[in-house]
C-alpha cells in the first residue's frame, strides 16, 4: 500500500516535472543488473559516449547482485521522478518489473530492455538485444561440424546459469542444442530433451566456480563427456579446470557464448573452441540514440525485420572455422572484444 | 547442581517403585543419557547425520557415488566452504557472526593476483600482503566488536558491503586468468596441486582444510587461549571476573578468522585456476550453513569444530549425491534447510541440560 502510494505520488510528481525537463534538455537513465560485471560496465560507456554525443544526461543505476529486484524499482522511481524521457534497462526479474515499467511508460518515458527481453517482450517499447538462440545456435552449428560423423555418438554435459531457467540462459542452451541437431522439446526451458547424447544438465551461476563445480558434477555421472556447453566464458574458465584435473582438457570441445576479452583470449589459448560474441556496447549506443530521437520528436525505434526485437548483432569467434558455419577469427574478435 | 540432580533421581526411582508406567522413566532415562552424551560431545550429531547420508547415497548410487573418487570429489568442492567455515566457527563460539568472511576471501586473493600481475611485485611477497590483508579485515572487525563494543552482526554486514566494494574497485572487476597465471606466478595455484591415491584425488586445498580443522580442535581444547575463547562465548561477564582478558581474545579472534579466509582466498585461486572477483559470494551464508548444522550454537560458547567439517561434508555429500540421484538442484537448497531447522533444534534440546 506504502508503496503504492509512493508510486502514485512520484507519477504526480513526474507530470509536473516533465514540462520542466525539457527546458534542462534530456536525460536518460540505463539500470543495469549490477555494475561490477564487465559486460554492463562496457555497456554504461557505450551509453556514456553516445550520450555525451547527443548531448544527453546520462544517470546510471545498477542492482546490487545480479537478482537485485527491489533496487531497479527503485531506479525506475527516481528515474521517473526525475523527469528523464526515457530508460535503458538490462532487468533482473523479467516479469516482476513490467509493474514499474509499465508506471513509467505511463508517465511518458520510453523504456528500452537492454540484453535480456521482459516478459513479456511487448512491455518495453523495444529491446535492443543479442539474439540468444542465434548466439547458441551456432556453437552448436560449430560444435557439430568440428566432430563431423562423431557428432551421432557426442556426449554432451550442458553448464547452464541458474535453476530459475532465466530467458538468456533457456535461450543459448536450446540453441546451441538445436544447432548441433538435437530434438528440443519444449523450447522453453532447458533440460526436458531426451537425446540420450545429453550427460546432463547443471547449474553454474556464471562464474568460474560454479562452471568447476558443475562440471565436476556431471564428470562424475559420466567421466566420458566430450562437448561442454557453457552459458558464458567464465563458466568455460571453470569447467576447463574441472576437465584439467581429470586429465582431460584436451580432448573436450568447450563451446560458449558472450565475448569478453578474457574469453576470446581464451579461444586463441584453445581453452574454448569456439565462443558466439556479442555487443554490448553497441546496446547501449543504439539505445541512447533511439532515447534522443524520442525526445526530439516521439518516434518510435522499430524492429529488426522478422524479429520482435532490435538485433544487435552476434559473430562467432574460433581460429579453426568450421564448413558451412561463418565466423570471425580471434584477431578479429580481439579487436571487438567489451571487457 | 549435583544434589538436584541426585534428588531427582532418587525422586524418580521411589516413583517407579509405585507406578506401572516404568517404560516411559527408562526411556526418559535413555533419552537423558544421550542428551547428557550429545552434551559432551556436540559433533556427534553432525558425524552421524555424515555417515548415515554416505552410507544412504551409497546404497542408493552404487559405486558411482561410493567410489574413492567420488568422495574425494566431495572433499574437492567442500574445501573452500570448509576453511571459511573455520574461521566462522571461532567467531560464532565467541558468541559472535561473521557475515564478511567471503568478502575477506575474495579481497584477499584478488590483491595476491594483482600485487604480482599489476605491480610485478614477487608472487611470494604478494601472498603475503593478501595473508595481511585479511588479517588487517580482521582487525577492524574486531576492534570495533572487542572496544567499540558494536554488534558482531551489525560490524560484520557494513565490513562485508565495504569490503566488497573494495575488491571490485580495486580489481575494476577484472578476471586474471588461470593461463597467465599458471606461467608467471604457479605459487598462487599452490593449492590445487594435487596426489594421486588409486582413484583419490586430493589436492593441497583438502588437506590444508583438514589439517586446519584438526590443528584448531586442538588449540581450543588444548590451550588456553582456546578455553578463553569459550569462555569469552559463554559469558564474557564472567571470563573477564576470571582474569581473562575480553577484547584482546575477542580481536585476536577476528584476527585469525580474518587470516584463515585470506589462506581460503588463497586456495580460492587454486581451485578455480583464475582470480575472478566475482567469486564467493555466497561463502558467508554457506560457512553459517556448515557451521549451524555441525552443531556449534549461535550462543556461542558451546560446540566442536570438528561439527563444521562434518557439516560442511554434510552439505557436500547432499549436493554431490543429489545431483547423482538426478534430482533437481533446489532439492538440495530444501533438505539443506531442513538441516539447519534440525539442527538447531537438537541444539536447543540438548542445551536444556546444562540449564
Amino acid at each position: 500500500m506504502k508503496k503504492l502510494l509512493i508510486g502514485t505520488a512520484l507519477a504526480a510528481i513526474t507530470s509536473a516535472t516533465g514540462a520542466f525537463a525539457e527546458g534542462h534538455g534530456t536525460s536518460a537513465c540505463l539500470i543495469t543488473k549490477t555494475d561490477t560485471n564487465p559486460f554492463f560496465v562496457k555497456m554504461r560507456e557505450g551509453a556514456e559516449a553516445a550520450a555525451e554525443a547527443a548531448g544527453i544526461t546520462l544517470r546510471s543505476y545498477a542492482g546490487k547482485v545480479d537478482g537485485d529486484h527491489e533496487t531497479q524499482v527503485a531506479a525506475i522511481e527516481t528515474c521517473i521522478a526525475d523527469g528523464a524521457s526515457g530508460i535503458l534497462i538490462t532487468a533482473s526479474d523479467t516479469s516482476s518489473i513490467v509493474g514499474a515499467v509499465t508506471q513509467a511508460r505511463d508517465a511518458g518515458l520510453l523504456v528500452i530492455a537492454l540484453d535480456t527481453p521482459l516478459d513479456p517482450i511487448d512491455a518495453a517499447d523495444a529491446t535492443f538485444a543479442t539474439d540468444n538462440f542465434l548466439a547458441g545456435e551456432l556453437v552448436g552449428q560449430w560444435a557439430a561440424a568440428t566432430l563431423g560423423d562423431d557428432a551421432a555418438n557426442a556426449k554432451i554435459a550442458m553448464l547452464d546459469l541458474a535453476v530459475s531457467q532465466p530467458t538468456v540462459g533457456v535461450l543459448r542452451d536450446q540453441g546451441f542444442l538445436q544447432g548441433f541437431g538435437i530434438d528440443l522439446g519444449d523450447p522453453n526451458k532447458w533440460g526436458d530433451e531426451t537425446d540420450p547424447r545429453i550427460v546432463g544438465n547443471d547449474v553454474t551461476a556464471g562464474n568460474e566456480e560454479g562452471g568447476r563445480k558443475a562440471m565436476e558434477n556431471l564428470l562424475a555421472v559420466d567421466p566420458m563427456i566430450n562437448v561442454v556447453y557453457t552459458i558464458n566464458e567464465p563458466a568455460a574458465a571453470g569447467a576447463y579446470e574441472a576437465l584439467k584435473s581429470f586429465g582431460r582438457e584436451n580432448d573436450v570441445l568447450i563451446v560458449s557464448v558472450d565475448g569478453g576479452c578474457p574469453g576470446v583470449q581464451n579461444v586463441a589459448d584453445g581453452v574454448i573452441g569456439a565462443t558466439s560474441q556479442q555487443y554490448p556496447l553497441l546496446m547501449a549506443s543504439k539505445g541512447i540514440e533511439a532515447i534522443a530521437a524520442y525526445a526530439a520528436d516521439g518516434s518510435l525505434p522499430e524492429n529488426t525485420p522478422g524479429k520482435n526485437f532490435f538485433d544487435t548483432g552476434v559473430a562467432l569467434v574460433t581460429d579453426q572455422p568450421a564448413d558451412g558455419v561463418e565466423s570471425i577469427s580471434v584477431a578479429e574478435g580481439t579487436d571487438l572484444c567489451w571487457g | 547442581m549435583s544434589g538436584n540432580a541426585d534428588n531427582f533421581e532418587a525422586a524418580a526411582k521411589a516413583k517407579s517403585a509405585e507406578t506401572v508406567a516404568e517404560f516411559t522413566d527408562t526411556r526418559k532415562g535413555f533419552l537423558a543419557t544421550i542428551q547428557h552424551v550429545l552434551h559432551v560431545n556436540p559433533a556427534l550429531v553432525p558425524l552421524f547425520v555424515l555417515l548415515a547420508s554416505v552410507i544412504g547415497f551409497g546404497l542408493l548410487l552404487g559405486s558411482k557415488f561410493f567410489s574413492p573418487f567420488a568422495l574425494t570429489l566431495i572433499l574437492q568442492q567442500v574445501q573452500i566452504v570448509g576453511i571459511v567455515a573455520a574461521a566462522q566457527s571461532l567467531v560464532i563460539l565467541t558468541a559472535g557472526i561473521d557475515l564478511s568472511v567471503g568478502a575477506i576471501m575474495v579481497l584477499s586473493s584478488v590483491v595476491m593476483g594483482q600485487f604480482t600481475f599489476r605491480y610485478g611485485i614477487p608472487v611470494e611477497v604478494a601472498v603475503m600482503i593478501g595473508l595481511l590483508t585479511g588479517v588487517i579485515c580482521g582487525y577492524v572487525n574486531g576492534w570495533l566488536v572487542a572496544v567499540m563494543k558494536l554488534p558482531p552482526f551489525i560490524v560484520t554486514l557494513g565490513m562485508w558491503q565495504i569490503v566488497l566494494a573494495s575488491n571490485f574497485l580495486y580489481s575494476a572487476n577484472e578476471t586474471i586468468r588461470a593461463q597467465d597465471i599458471e606461467t608467471n606466478a604457479p605459487l598462487l595455484q599452490f593449492f590445487a596441486t594435487k596426489f594421486q591415491v588409486g582413484g583419490a584425488v586430493l589436492t593441497v586445498g583438502v588437506i590444508f582444510m583438514v589439517l586446519l580443522m584438526l590443528l584448531l580442535a586442538y588449540v581450543l581444547k588444548h590451550t588456553a587461549w582456546g578455553r578463553h575463547v569459550y569462555a569469552v562465548g559463554d559469558d564474557p561477564d564472567a571470563a573477564q571476573l576470571s582474569g581473562v582478558n575480553v577484547k584482546r581474545t575477542i580481536i585476536s579472534v577476528y584476527m585469525l578468522s580474518g587470516l584463515i579466509c585470506a589462506f581460503a582466498g588463497w586456495a580460492l585461486i587454486g581451485r578455480i585456476g583464475s582470480v575472478s572477483p566475482t567469486s564467493g559470494q555466497l561463502a558467508n551464508i554457506e560457512s553459517i550453513t556448515a557451521v549451524v548444522i555441525g552443531g556449534i550454537s549461535l550462543f556461542g560458547g558451546r560446540g566442536s569444530i570438528l561439527g563444521t567439517l562434518f557439516g560442511a561434508l554434510i552439505v557436500g555429500v547432499f549436493t554431490l549425491g543429489l545431483r547423482l540421484a538426478g534430482a533437481d538442484a533446489q532439492w538440495t537448497y530444501l533438505l539443506i534447510g531442513v538441516l539447519i531447522i534440525a539442527a538447531v533444534a537438537v541444539d536447543q534440546w540438548i542445551r536444556k541440560v546444562s540449564a
